[in-house]
């Protein structure tokens, strides 16, 4: 069936199988494959994308349920001015190692910073608690997600001064 | 927003990772990532018993399923000699089961489609008839009378015993047993746990039938030595074959041997003359690709009165499933095990391992365990403990009082080991005063008063890595040397190509910055290309904390031929004789005339142009070494680990950890911590909740991450991070290896903390995992036998 | 990856759509909201519905709000919008006990209240915290709707009195003030199913006697996911640790565990009574405005 949805900002119109995954179609019919799958279960959440502005994994929902909707994928984080400062802060504070769990940790961690500015590091522990890490012990993750918070601040501070 | 905290160091320091641009943009190039033009995809039919005779295997079905190109069986392999293949230990394993499956999960078929959807409908209809056999899923039944024999294909094989192998003088540890005061014995399981990095294992071949060239890009941490042996088993030219191994999502040792999917992906490509990928999802990676540990050991520990440690004797029931596929040294078919003496002085030390075939996956050594030193550590740190509970001494004392000093190196261990460099007092007493120890025990009186239990759990483990010394070492009969090649650019840019590959351990920045301390050229300048073997030179891959032991010595030697070059080409800009020069980081100069001076840039340069050399002295700035190490490294480091503990649910929370490690000098220490976060998370999973099991008919109680438990952020504590710094003496750079330190040496202190809480129940010990039903039941005095399903 | 076999699809945006649409389709066609359960168990295959009706957009059902003396929670109310809803928090804090221990916040982002009823898993949260309270559910078919408490809702394990072509759409919780609720939980690790949990919601007299109370277990075998003998044994007892402790005995003794991966029967069976008396304890604290 014929679906159109709407991927960083960008609509794309697609015939696809009703079966087929939203992780399958960002990745093999959009080529967009900053967006990784890791398990079956939905307990892993390196699929992690936002849907409407809420991060959902997806390996479980399918692409036929995403149509009219908006999708926003890692590939979209990057600003005009440059990096989202989530993604300064993974590099500033060696918030990755092999890299397969960032994507999905940024886009909570975006997710997060948009609803609560300066979050505690307990908060930012359980944000992410739906997605696992093998190399950073979670550590530097919270560390790059506070280092967001405080230099977004500081930015708007900047701006209104 | 434009940040630079962290300016590039000219060589070691806290530099920000250059791989991470790609990264934070989504723009890593996976294996499941490449996609090229008309390629299928492949998928496994898998056995649902975990021994069973097949009887018949019918394809037709599937083979008529629109958009399917081939489907493959062990029939179709055997016409190739393909059915079977060789492991890392010279056993062998099926590609494609023929005559029976021997786990389950075993690889029967495979299909290859026109997408990942239409393959997997295929699965569907091919038909398998088992006949279902006895199952031996209880390594301790392995050996018993009439148990079923497993590799029934071996010829004459009539049980199903793999090898026994000992180490240390058994006489003499007898006789110091004989003539101890104290002797305490403990059976103790390192259960078996799977690395299970979030990237699965896959591959995409491609065989170009005109040119005969066969480009396999695939999930290897061993690109090198998976090429020789594709060349070796399936007999095509070793100069025809690519191994291309991408950006990797986690090794951790799982991805060091040769899956049959990797074969499969090959011959589809073959039969089909089309590229095919093949990626397996995370039921059959943890389920078929390789475990981890498996060891049943019982250690026995002799001491005096006072607790002086005299000798340690160890027994393992080694289970290595249905075909032995550890990946270790030849020479070692217990990996390292017999570094089991750890950090201690001891008079006398034996063991003896024995492996058996059960049926189960094969495997063996994965999982960030330096070839077993896990188990070794985890044995003889829990065996100080149970100790100290007999003796009724504090854990910290005992230890201290049997710690080698710093005199005694370099030391050889009873077992024949030669540890190179330590000051163990100095690491456990930084950790003990990080964590404030003494109050610690203060305050756990002071709960338990109230009915709180607290527990303090230390570890002190030492780690031998950088395998190693080619004489002692071969996978395979490949010697563990590894190969650089250094180019430095007329400009004065430099290509550093490795044999060793990174799975996110940073090599692209790491090996830069090596570079950059030898030769003043900014890191930002290097490039550092790793990971295809047309591209690098050969080595045997990044594993067992080996990269920067080997491969890190290897790149240091490399820049310094490529510095003693530059002499070379500087003294003839200068004028002045090679010995009339000193270095200074990125520049030679005139020794007493610091203005005469000529930058490594400028050098670089000259050296490509047309300036007039000494006799015999070629142009250029090019070097390449291979580097054979003369030892291993032996990082050391004191763990503590602090954890709270409801007995009346056997929930327990960790509350702290403090880790001092000493891995020698550190290259660029953010990324070192960064290594040690991760391996202290992996001792909290192991200890606490990871676990492969098996029911007796041989189902996989941990086959998705809903039952495989791994640890999240709320599990882990903020780690405390502490180090001393001991160089090697015999590294170029005096650095060790570290990317396995914290998952050899965790999991000991958490299992330590907890059972330190349970101690009022009077519990010496209980296996990991210590999850809730765990932890409740040893505090019964029941704790559950972990490898078999909870009854 | 592992992938579903194929299927008819359609999105509904009405209830009326959605119960046309289970018509037409019959027996083997699925509602699906949140996936989280249903989607797994395709791609194993273990599932294999004709059809799905896809009901997110069914907005009508999504919704928390008070009606008639009661809290009324449509079935597409997603789990993170019952953690997040103060309305729900001022009546019955059992649920933000609850909702924070179930999956994981990303999952919580999709799954769904009625979703979760629906999938009838021995160890769902939401049943044992919504038995607690004495709720009742809302089931619509082609020929209206019927009302069924919650204690009757469960027929076995995944499996309901929802009847094919049948939809669940809402869920109502009386509203008795003065009384505390509670939720506590075993876990092998975050986001996991429980070892055992329990919910507890408690009123008490003027003299301190237990007036009312409702105590929910779940993943421990007990029947509705319903403690109902310790219920019958606490009303009139005093609120005190010592009638707390007999009911969490008799909570034990009327589970009916299973061992597995989770735990061996007598740990759960022992959780089963622990967990009751903590419920209990956390709900009469908070019926007394002692305890956050």
């Amino acid at each position: 069936m014929q679906i159109t949805v709407t991927v960083n900002g960008e609509s794309h119109t697609r015939d696809v199988e009703p079966r087929l995954l939203l992780v399958h179609f960002l990745r093999n019919d959009l080529g967009l494959t900053g967006t990784h799958w890791g398990c079956d279960t939905s307990n892993c959440g390196v699929c992690t994308v936002t849907l409407d502005g809420v991060p959902v994994k997806s390996c479980t929902v399918l692409a036929v349920m995403a149509d009219g909707k908006q999708v926003g994928t890692v590939e979209g984080m990057e600003r005009a001015d440059g990096l989202d400062p989530v993604q300064q802060g993974f590099v500033q504070c060696h918030g990755l190692q092999c890299g397969f769990c960032t994507p999905g940790m940024m886009l909570t961690a975006r997710c997060l910073l948009d609803k609560n500015p300066d979050p505690s590091e307990q908060e930012i522990r359980e944000a992410i608690s739906g997605q696992i890490c093998r190399c950073t012990g979670y550590e530097n993750i919270v560390r790059s997600v506070r280092w967001a918070a405080e230099h977004e601040a500081a930015a708007k501070a900047e701006v209104t001064s | 927003m434009t940040v630079t905290e962290n300016p590039t160091p000219m060589g070691f320091g806290r530099m920000h990772r250059k791989e991470d641009a790609r990264f934070v943009r989504g723009k890593g190039n996976y294996v499941d990532d490449v996609n090229l033009p008309g390629m299928l995809h492949g998928s496994f039919l898998r056995s649902p018993y975990a021994h069973a005779k097949i009887v018949s295997i019918d394809t037709s079905a599937a083979e008529a399923l629109p958009g399917v190109k081939a489907v493959i069986t062990g029939a179709v392999l055997e016409t190739l000699s393909l059915a079977w293949m060789p492991t890392l230990s010279y056993d062998t394993q099926a590609v494609l089961a023929t005559d029976k499956v021997r786990f389950q999960n075993q690889e029967v078929a495979f299909v290859v489609a026109d997408n990942h959807y239409i393959a997997r409908d295929a699965l569907e209809l091919i038909e398998v008839e088992y006949e279902p056999l006895p199952v031996v899923a209880d390594a301790k039944q392995a050996l018993a009378p009439g148990a079923p024999v497993i590799r029934d294909d071996k010829e004459g094989k009539t049980d199903n015993h793999i090898f026994d192998w000992s180490a240390g003088d058994k006489e003499k540890t007898d006789a110091v047993f004989a003539s101890s005061d104290v002797v305490v014995a403990e059976d103790i399981l390192y259960p078996r746990v799977h690395p299970s990095p979030l990237e699965t294992c896959g591959a995409v071949a491609d065989f170009d039938k005109v040119t005969g060239k066969l480009t396999i890009y695939s999930t290897t941490q061993a690109p090198h030595a998976h090429r020789t042996v594709y060349a070796l088993v399936a007999g095509l030219p070793e100069h025809k074959i690519r191994v291309i191994s991408p950006d990797i999502g986690g090794g951790f040792g799982g991805k060091v041997g040769i899956y049959p999917g990797y074969v499969l992906a090959i011959v589809g490509s073959i039969v089909t003359g089309k590229p095919v990928k093949w990626m397996e999802d995370r039921n059959e990676h943890l389920t078929a690709t390789a475990f981890a540990r498996d060891y049943h050991m019982r250690g026995e520990i002799a001491a005096t009165k006072d607790g002086k440690i005299r000798a340690l004797r160890v027994d393992v029931l080694a289970d290595h499933g249905a075909f032995n596929g550890t990946a270790q040294p030849t020479k070692f078919p217990a990996g390292f095990f017999h570094i089991f003496t750890g950090s201690y002085d001891l008079e006398a030390a034996s063991c003896n391992v024995k492996g058996v075939y059960t049926n189960k996956a094969p495997g063996g050594v994965a999982y960030a365990c330096s070839f077993r030193i896990t188990e070794a550590a985890y044995l003889v740190e829990r065996m100080i403990d149970v100790l100290a509970f007999e003796l009724k001494m504090d854990p910290a004392e005992l230890r201290m009082k049997n710690l080698l000093q710093p005199a005694q190196f370099p030391y050889t261990t009873p077992t024949g080991w030669e540890y190179d460099s330590g000051d163990y007092p100095k690491a456990l007493r930084l950790a003990m005063d990080m964590v404030g120890y003494e109050k610690l025990r203060v305050e756990q009186a002071e709960k338990l008063q109230r009915g709180e239990y607290m527990g303090i759990g230390i570890s002190f483990f030492t780690e031998g890595v950088g395998a190693g010394p080619r004489k002692h070492m071969d996978i395979l009969g490949l010697g563990m040397a590894d190969g650089a090649e250094l180019r430095v650019h007329p400009t004065g840019k430099a290509v550093l190509r490795l044999s060793v590959q990174t799975q996110g351990q940073g090599h692209e920045t790491t090996f830069a910055q090596i570079v950059a301390e030898e030769l003043g050229i900014s890191p930002d300048d290097i490039d550092v290309v790793h990971g295809d073997t047309d591209q690098t030179p050969f080595g045997l891959g990044t594993y067992g904390s080996r990269s920067t032991p080997v491969s890190g010595a290897a790149t240091a030697i490399v820049a310094r031929k490529v510095r003693d070059r530059a002499r070379i080409v500087a003294s003839a800009m200068l004028e002045v004789s090679p010995d009339d020069l000193e270095w200074e980081k990125g520049k030679f100069f005139v020794k007493g005339d610091p203005d005469q001076a000529k930058t490594i840039q400028e050098i670089a340069m000259a050296a490509h142009s047309s300036l007039e050399l000494p006799e015999g002295v070629e142009g250029h700035l090019d070097a390449t070494t291979v580097y054979n190490p003369p030892n291993l490294t032996y990082p050391f480091g004191a763990y503590i680990c602090v954890v709270d503990v409801d007995p009346a649910t056997g929930q327990v929370k960790v509350r702290r950890f403090i880790a001092v490690d000493d891995c020698g000098v550190r290259i660029n220490p953010m990324i070192v911590e960064g290594q040690v976060h991760g391996g202290l998370a992996d001792g909290i999973g192991m200890a606490l909740m990871q676990l492969m099991a098996f029911d007796e008919d041989g189902n996989h109680l941990g086959a998705s991450l809903m039952d495989y438990l791994l640890p999240t952020s709320l599990e882990c504590p903020s780690w405390e991070l502490g180090e001393t710094v001991t160089p090697s003496p015999h590294h170029p750079i005096g650095a060790k290896g570290v990317g396995e330190s914290a998952t050899v040496g965790s999991p000991a202190a958490v299992v330590n903390a907890v059972l330190d809480a349970l101690k009022p129940f009077g519990v010496r010990h209980a296996d990991m995992p210590l999850t809730p039903s765990n932890v409740w039941r040893a505090a019964q005095g029941r704790p559950i036998r972990t490898d078999l399903a909870i009854q | 990856m592992q992938v579903p076999a194929a299927f008819e699809y359609a999105k509904a945006t009405s209830v009326t759509q959605t119960l046309d649409l289970l018509a037409q389709w019959g027996e083997d066609a699925r509602v699906i909201a949140g996936g989280h359960s249903l989607i797994p168990m395709m791609k194993l295959r273990l599932a294999r519905p004709t059809a799905l009706i896809d009901i997110n957009d069914v907005d009508e059902l999504s919704y928390i709000k008070v009606e008639g003396g009661e809290l009324r929670i449509g079935a597409l109310t997603r789990h993170a919008e019952l953690l997040e809803s103060a309305l729900v928090e001022e009546h019955y804090r059992i649920f933000r006990d609850a909702e924070r221990v179930i999956a994981d916040p990303i999952v919580r982002n999709r799954g769904t209240v009625g979703g979760s009823l629906c999938q009838a898993d021995p160890a769902e949260d939401l049943s044992a915290a919504f038995a607690a309270v004495g709720a009742s559910v809302v089931i619509q078919g082609a020929r209206g709707s019927r009302t069924v408490p919650l204690t009757e809702f469960h027929v076995g394990p995944y499996e309901t009195v929802v009847e094919a072509g049948e939809l669940l759409t809402e869920v109502r919780v009386p509203i008795r003030p003065g009384g505390g609720s509670a939720y506590v939980k075993v876990e092998r690790r975050v986001g996991d199913w429980a070892v055992a949990a329990a919910g507890a919601a408690l009123w008490t007299s003027s003299e301190g006697t237990v007036s009312n109370v409702g105590i929910g277990l779940a993943a421990v075998g007990a029947e509705h996911f319903r403690a109902a003998e310790a219920e019958v044994y606490l009303v009139g007892k005093p609120a005190t640790e010592e009638s707390f402790a007999e009911a969490g005995r008799i909570a034990a003794q009327h589970s009916n565990p299973v061992a597995d991966q989770r735990g061996p029967v007598d740990y759960k069976r022992h959780l089963a009574g622990e967990l009751t008396v903590r419920a209990l304890r956390a709900a009469a604290a908070r019926a007394r405005g002692q305890e956050a």
